[in-house]
């Protein structure tokens, strides 16, 4: 059946079936940047923001979204677009393999957002304790996220909010 | 003195990856694709009596099934290896005798997933069991026959022996160890354990094929050896190479679990067969279960020294669980003493005695440190106890008796992988830097004293002490690995470089366009990399051995090195000048006479369009004489909670010789990365089974992957050295990090406790167990 939901701004319609998972119905609409680590909601690769709290995707029926907001990590940067957490990661050297990344850019991201940019050591690692990441060890995840919060409080003053790409 | 190598150069997929652009296997869908699930042996040990697959071939949506029934009985390894392949030929793609649970029972393909899913429910296979062999160290005397007249048999001439459940044995030795050991002063013999673990890449195995317009099967797979696949798809599915084409897309990690031909052949089958793409993508609990892992260890230490501490006379014992198929069985085992024996060469009499023995338990295979991590566990502790003995400070003794630039040791040529290995003297170390650098830094003398045993500072709950150790590993397999690269230049000055080399997130594509471009002299965005297409790029042997730095690089260093004699040619003919009297400069052939030049775009306009047109292109292969190891020095800090018996690690220091890096940022994040799966692998990760072989932890929660919260503070030094064979002085470093948490933690309990962690993971269970001692 159909169903129509917003994803990155922009309304869909997405055909899924009766028990399926929104991970797998946007994976199969195309949106195959949520990426699946397991299916079991143990390590974050299909974390999604849905109304702008982050969910692991691969956990939640795609029926049960009705009317709701997704952002994928596309929503929050694109590569010719990119947020600037996308930029701290690649600076930083918290993209090895970037199988973890889209999911741990949205979890990033709602880090900042809950921190008003000012998050805490421990507010980070605590944030992406959901996100498994077998290349890096975090060591660089958790500077580049530090560095984006840095840049985004320098920025605040500028630009209130993120720029999100919806062209 | 470098422009572009030895750099913290960004990734040149990075921003792709981060906003989600790149694609990994699973991102690729066909029209009218088939999806396949694999039934797995619910047994440890069974035969296929009947396998009726009637009811599934009538679900509406089913395209068909495969089994031992259908398919080819040609014995392969599954191990993504050089060929001839040192493991042993013991598997088919399917068998009729499930030999561990997970083992491949059938495939099916449909329409959908869910159908293909369901269709498994309605195979109907009668077994008949048999016993199992679910303890390793019971294993050649269990009397029963893990390949029992399968036909199984080594491809080269190695001790071979499956009616004793052996998969692979390895003797070697240098001068007289029972001599040396027997009048030995004083003398040591300990047994440790070492765990299976799971690779747990964040992304799961996959395969994709399809038939191109021309009837070609096309393999889209999570590899890390795209050509072995090729090769191998080639065999047991009787295709020819020349109708194959293998393309690696984004690899989401790899650790050495992807070095293995497992999916590609099932659905390759399917799509042979059927016409269609077909798609499979592991399961996590089938990564778990039924991929590859890491190798399970006993190792027996026997050393003779002196009063002084000098190891006179040392033997290593190895008993590797093979698993149920003996891939890298072999070479896995040889490395635990190739890898670490030579780093004492002062050691005049050594032995080295290995056997991997066949269980029906999940299969062993190529896991990051490749049997180096199982044997420092031992020969860390060896080295500590030894100084324990004689008072003498571990680092000292380290920086004695380790090996040095120019010296070598025999083991080299006494241990290859299946045959000889390869005579080698060290040209590079700044291990003796390393080591003073990681003390430093974590403030070894002070601590240690402080956390002495004796000292009375741990006389309460909480117990802290420091420890360290000492690693090497390789760089290539010498004289086996080969890579090559092709590079021809664009109108506007840019180049293509095309290799085979296998980007598995690693950054080699990134780092073989640095090597490029230092030679060139032009910018990162000027390289234009593809990698790893069989169709399209030449020959590279894979992903594995920590070589694609090393090996790799210095294919394209030497073809980049053609490509700058062929642009100097034309430039001075451009110029009019002679050829000694040019040179490459920021993307200019300049005179060194005068101040006339030219631009690339310009070099190749002319070579084009102009005079003596031709296509400025070039190609190189490359085949290492020796595989120069790099080097590590590992500290650990940690407390002990007495009461629960739970380690904390506080600091961890790793000071690393990894030649000169090509990629410093890449380099160190490989590091980290190593280390706290490393860390990992000390502290819990390991596998549990049901006492009929079944796994009981096979998802990430229950299994428990290090997460960000758990990370302890971890500080990486590079310490640069020159390696004379490696592209700018570069040697490898994507192994040898996870080689340290072991014996470091061990030593530093060493120092809190006084008492020895004999088997890993160090739970709170083996804790407190070893503090009741
Ligand atoms: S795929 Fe959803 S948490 Fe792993
Ligand atoms: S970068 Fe590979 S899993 Fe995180």
């Amino acid at each position: 059946m159909k169903i129509s939901i917003n994803i990155n701004s922009r309304l869909k319609e997405l055909e899924v079936k009766p028990n399926e998972t929104l991970l797998s119905a946007l994976r199969n609409n195309g949106y195959t940047e949520v990426k699946c680590g397991c299916s079991e909601g143990e390590c974050g690769a299909c974390l999604v923001l849905l109304d702008e709290k982050p969910v692991n995707s691969c956990q939640v029926l795609a029926m049960s979204i009705r009317n709701k907001q997704v952002k994928t990590v596309k929503g929050i940067g694109t590569l010719y677009l990119p947020h600037l957490i996308q930029k701290a990661f690649v600076e930083a050297g918290a993209d090895q393999c970037g199988f973890c990344s889209p999911g741990m850019i949205v979890a990033s991201y709602s880090i900042l957002k809950e921190t008003g940019n000012r998050p805490s050591k421990e507010d980070i690692r605590r944030g992406l304790d959901g996100n498994l990441c077998r290349c890096t060890g975090y060591v660089k995840i958790i500077e580049a996220v530090g560095m984006a919060a840095e840049k985004s409080l320098q920025e605040e003053t500028q630009k209130p909010e993120a720029v999100c790409t919806n062209m | 003195m470098y422009k572009y190598v030895n750099k913290p150069a960004e990734k040149i997929d990075g921003l792709s990856l981060v906003t989600g652009e790149e694609k990994f296997t699973d991102d690729f869908t066909y029209n009218d694709m088939l999806y396949v699930a694999i039934l797995h042996s619910g047994y440890a040990h069974a035969k296929i009596e009947e396998l009726d697959e009637s009811e599934a071939l009538k679900t509406k949506g089913v395209a068909g099934v495969l089994s031992y029934k259908n398919t080819s009985s040609i014995l392969y390894t599954t191990a993504g290896q050089g060929y001839p392949e040192p493991s042993p030929y013991d598997t088919r793609i399917f068998n009729d005798v499930m030999r561990f649970v997970g083992d491949n029972v059938c495939a099916v393909a449909a329409e959908s997933r869910e159908i293909a899913e369901e269709a498994l429910k309605k195979i109907k296979v009668r077994f008949s069991l048999r016993n199992a062999v679910l303890d390793f160290e019971k294993s050649e005397s269990s009397g029963i026959i893990i390949h029992k007249d399968d036909n199984s048999h080594a491809k080269i001439p190695v001790y071979f022996n499956p009616s004793e459940n052996l998969a692979s044995k390895v003797e070697a030795s240098v001068g007289s160890f029972e001599r040396a050991f027997e009048t030995a002063p004083k003398k040591l013999t300990c047994t440790f354990y070492t765990q299976y673990a799971s690779h747990c890449a964040i992304e799961p195995h996959a395969a994709v094929t399809w038939l191109d317009s021309r009837g070609r099967l096309v393999i889209q797979s999570t590899t890390q050896v795209p050509f072995h696949v090729r090769r191998i798809v080639s065999s047991v599915c009787q295709i020819p190479i020349s109708k194959i084409r293998v393309i690696k897309p984004r690899i989401g990690g790899g650790f050495g679990g992807k070095q293995e031909v497992l999916l590609e052949p099932v659905a390759a089958l399917f799509t042979w067969r059927t016409k269609r793409p077909a798609k499979l993508v592991y399961s996590r609990k089938e990564v778990f279960t039924s991929a590859r892992t890491r190798h399970q260890y006993r190792t027996v230490f026997k050393a003779g020294y002196d009063t002084d501490g000098k190891i006179t006379a040392l033997h290593l014992d190895a008993l590797e669980n093979s698993g149920a198929y003996g891939s890298h069985a072999l070479t896995v085992l040889s490395n635990a003493g190739s890898k670490t024996l030579p780093l004492l060469n002062k050691i005049e009499n050594l032995k080295f005695t290995g056997k991997g023995v066949y269980t029906n338990l999940p299969c062993g295979g190529a896991y990051r440190g490749y049997g180096a991590t199982e044997a420092y566990f031992g020969l860390g502790q060896i080295v500590d106890m030894v100084c324990q003995e004689t008072g003498e400070d571990i680092v000292e003794y380290y920086k004695k008796w380790t090996i040095k630039p120019g010296e070598t040791s025999p083991v080299f040529q006494a241990l290859g992988e299946g045959k000889e290995g390869v005579a080698m003297t060290i040209g590079s170390s700044s291990l003796e830097e390393c080591i003073t650098i990681g003390a430093r830094e974590s403030q070894w003398y002070e601590k240690r004293k402080l956390y002495s045993h004796s000292t009375g500072y741990n006389d309460g709950r909480y117990k802290r002490g420091i420890g360290m150790s000492v690693l090497m590993q390789g760089s290539a397999i010498a004289e086996v690995d080969m890579a090559s690269a092709y590079m021809k230049m664009n109108d506007d000055g840019s180049f293509n470089l095309l290799t085979g080399a296998t980007d598995l997130g690693t950054g080699s594509d990134t780092i073989l366009s640095q090597i490029a471009s230092e030679v060139l002299d032009i910018p990162l965005s000027q390289i234009v990399v593809t990698s790893s297409d069989t169709d399209f790029t030449p020959f590279d042997k894979g992903a594995y051995a920590s070589s694609t730095t090393y090996l790799s690089g210095q294919a394209v260093k030497k073809c980049a090195e053609g490509i700058k004699k062929q642009i100097l040619k034309t430039g001075a003919e451009m110029l009019n000048v002679k050829l000694d009297l040019v040179e490459l400069k920021n993307g200019f052939v300049t005179s060194k006479v005068g101040l006339s030049r030219v631009s690339f775009e310009e070099v190749c306009r002319y070579s084009f369009y102009e005079k003596n047109q031709y296509q400025i292109q070039a190609s190189a292969s490359h085949v290492s004489p020796k595989s120069p190891p790099p080097f590590a020095a590992h500290f650990a800090e940690i407390e002990v909670d007495s009461m629960t018996g739970i380690i904390q690690v506080l600091n961890y220091v790793a000071a690393v010789d990894c030649g000169l890096p090509i990629n410093t940022r890449l380099a160190e994040g490989q590091a980290e990365g190593a280390i706290i799966n490393g860390l990992a692998y000390a502290l819990f990760e390991d596998y549990y089974f049901s006492e009929k072989g079944r796994l009981l932890n096979d998802s990430f929660g229950k299994y428990g992957v290090m997460t960000a919260a758990d990370i302890p503070p971890v500080k990486v030094f590079l310490v640069s050295s020159y390696e004379e064979t490696g592209p700018f002085g570069a040697k490898s470093i994507s192994e040898i990090n996870i080689n340290g948490a072991l014996p470091s933690i061990a030593n530093a309990f060493y120092n809190a406790t006084g008492k020895r962690l004999f088997s890993a993971p160090f739970t709170p269970e083996k804790v407190l167990e070893a503090l009741e001692k």
